[in-house]
């Protein structure tokens, strides 16, 4: 019994089998390994930027063939490919870093109409609509206007001055007597070019930066309802009080559809009413 | 041990045809790898941008797209089906490869070839040991994994990993750290695995070798009557299991190195001193007796050559 179990009885079935066996369980490693690894390296620090266009994250490293063609037809060298284990983006994708070459916002996005895969999205047509990031006021200890001075320099540079970026007066409470004008930025205007924070005058670090849209801006509460944005009733059709038009008193007695109370004033009482 | 018994690899070649033919298309490939990097390297070099990009995509003149079909194609399973541009790049480069000859591209133009063939040098020269030999075929399970970790992953998988990439955008773009996997491609083919990277590893290779599985560039033993059992040619052969079915084939087999592994480098070509192979195309039908054998002309083992 034991005898025919570990003779084979077909030697080269039994080698093909695991050959195949061996075969597949080493691709299976090296298979995990890539993954992993690529797991590892899509991450996308948060101080490279993708060019403008750039599909979202996850499409992009589907998209990218890591060409360069973006990068050579940048005319002001903005764009970068990612080095091997110097630039944290997935290597040889391209990127910039807004504190060295900000993107200058071509009018004919010359990146866009170089990229042969459609990485950068040729839907996007009119610069002012890329969203390439969000600039943030990150360090309101340091930024000069924040503590009192016209520095101003960030909303000057903008290229989307009074849209993107406005200064917000406020009262200096450390002088008791001065105004504060603080740099806010909003992101229905904000691409995300990053010339404010290649221009931001403190040494260094820029007090201004330019994030990932995925970092720099928050979800919307569901629940709360911007009554200045949006005009509608909170719920349809079950609530609808009595229209007051202007009538003879307070109470429009007058007035078509107007409300007639169950009781009677006292005559005169009319006299005190508000706006009268 | 055993004492040599014949001149060290390419003596009799030299000695017979001069140095010259004995080293011709080597020396051609070389040039042509560095007609094709140089091609690259005139925009950021000399500020002629007659080729823009790299391996991976390009446009020539401003007008001729050229991509990689095995990226696009990763891109493609990953979910991403590029614009015409990109596709029509990789089909034209795909088609090129196709007609003429798959594996053209890892002798002639990638940029990791002399990396390998420098290696394999040094290991022959050194006398090193085989090492690890993978089964035949590991690479076509390669290009099967990296397939499927780009559908796993939505990426182009192999791009992270892939030396020639590294290397060639290195090269172009600036390298990083993409140095240290050219070293470690050299290192491997030289102490752990003879020929192991582009005979048994490498995807990309696998996947140019199957795109060629019927291109027209064939070498030819066809006169492999005349071979002398010097062995050279398996000996520099990066694929050396290619030849044995061509030379060894009786009159009825073809003569043609019909393998997709077969990378169509000429090796073989330059190192016989008894000239068995030539270039051809796959229709070739010259008649090629094969070698009589008899007792005083057994037939070699063929596997112990290397
Ligand atoms: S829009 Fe212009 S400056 Fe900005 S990345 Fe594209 S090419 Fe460069
Ligand atoms: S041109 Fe497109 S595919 Fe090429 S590197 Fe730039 S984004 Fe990637
Ligand atoms: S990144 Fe800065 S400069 Fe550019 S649009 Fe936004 S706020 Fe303006
Ligand atoms: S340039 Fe810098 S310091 Fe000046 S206002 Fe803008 S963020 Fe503040
Ligand atoms: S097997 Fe791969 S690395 Fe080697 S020459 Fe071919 S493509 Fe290049």
């Amino acid at each position: 019994m034991s005898a025919t179990l570990t003779q084979p009885k077909n030697p080269a079935r039994r080698r093909f089998l695991q050959d195949a066996a061996r075969g597949t369980a080493g691709c299976a490693v090296a298979g995990m390994s890539l993954a992993w690894f690529v797991q590892d390296a899509r991450a996308l620090p948060d101080r490279a930027i993708r060019p403008p266009g750039a599909l979202p994250e996850e499409d992009f490293l589907a998209a990218c063939i890591r060409c360069g063609l973006c990068v050579r037809d940048c005319p002001y060298d903005t764009l970068v490919l990612a080095e091997l284990g110097v630039d944290g983006a997935a290597t040889g994708t391209p990127f910039f870093t807004a504190r060295d070459i900000p993107c200058e916002m071509c009018e004919d996005i010359p990146c866009v109409a170089a990229c042969p895969t459609g990485a950068l999205d040729k839907e996007l047509t009119n610069i002012d609509d890329s969203r390439m990031g969000l600039a943030v006021l990150i360090d309101q200890e340091n930024c000069l206007n924040a503590l009192g001075l016209r520095c101003d320099v960030c909303y000057r540079v903008c290229p989307a001055i009074d849209e993107a970026i406005t200064l917000e007066r406020r009262h200096n409470e450390r002088s008791g007597h001065h105004a504060i004008f603080m740099p806010v930025v909003h992101s229905d205007h904000c691409t995300g070019c990053g010339k404010c924070e290649k221009s931001c005058v403190l040494p260094g670090e820029a007090a201004i930066k330019v994030l990932p849209i995925r970092v720099a801006q928050a979800d919307q509460a569901e629940h709360y309802k911007r009554s200045w944005e949006e005009n509608t009733p909170l719920v349809d059709e079950i609530i609808d009080l009595p229209d007051r038009l202007p009538g003879t008193g307070t109470d429009n007695l007058a007035a078509p559809g107007g409300f007639e109370p169950t009781f009677k004033l006292p005559q005169g009482a009319t006299t005190g009413g508000i706006g009268q | 041990m055993t004492v040599s018994t014949h001149l060290p690899v390419g003596a009799e070649a030299i000695r017979d045809k001069g140095y010259w033919l004995a080293y011709r298309f080597l020396i051609l490939r070389r040039l042509s790898q560095v007609f094709f990097l140089s091609l690259f390297l005139l925009g950021p070099w000399f500020g002629i941008w007659w080729v823009k990009g790299n391996l991976s995509g390009s446009l020539t003149f401003n007008v001729l797209p050229l991509t990689d079909p095995f990226i696009a194609l990763q891109g493609i399973v990953a979910g991403h089906w590029p614009e015409m541009t990109a596709l029509i790049g990789a089909l034209i480069v795909g088609a090129v490869y196709a007609l003429i000859g798959g594996r053209l591209y890892c002798s002639w133009v990638c940029p990791i070839n002399p990396v390998t063939d420098a290696a394999s040098w040094l290991h022959r020269k050194l006398d090193l040991p085989k090492g690890w030999q993978p089964k035949r075929g590991t690479k076509y399970f390669m290009l099967a994994m990296v397939l499927g970790v780009s559908v796993l992953t939505g990426t182009v998988a192999w791009e992270f990993v892939n030396p020639i990439s590294m290397l060639h955008r290195g090269l172009i773009f600036g390298a990083g750290f993409a140095w240290a996997l050219v070293i470690g491609v050299f290192v491997f083919d030289l102490l752990l695995a003879r020929r192991g990277w582009c005979g048994h590893l490498c995807p990309v290779g696998a996947f140019y070798g199957l795109l060629g599985n019927k291109s027209l560039l064939r070498v030819t033993a066809q006169k492999r009557a005349a071979c002398d059992d010097c062995m050279d040619c398996f000996a520099v052969c990066p694929e050396m299991q290619v030849i044995t079915p061509a030379l060894r084939g009786k009159d009825a087999d073809t003569p043609l190195i019909l393998s997709p592994d077969c990378t169509n480098c000429g090796r073989c070509i330059d190192i016989c001193s008894v000239n068995v192979f030539h270039f051809t195309h796959r229709f070739d039908e010259t008649p090629a007796p094969g070698r009589v054998r008899d007792r005083t002309n057994p037939a070699p083992k063929v596997g112990k050559a290397a």
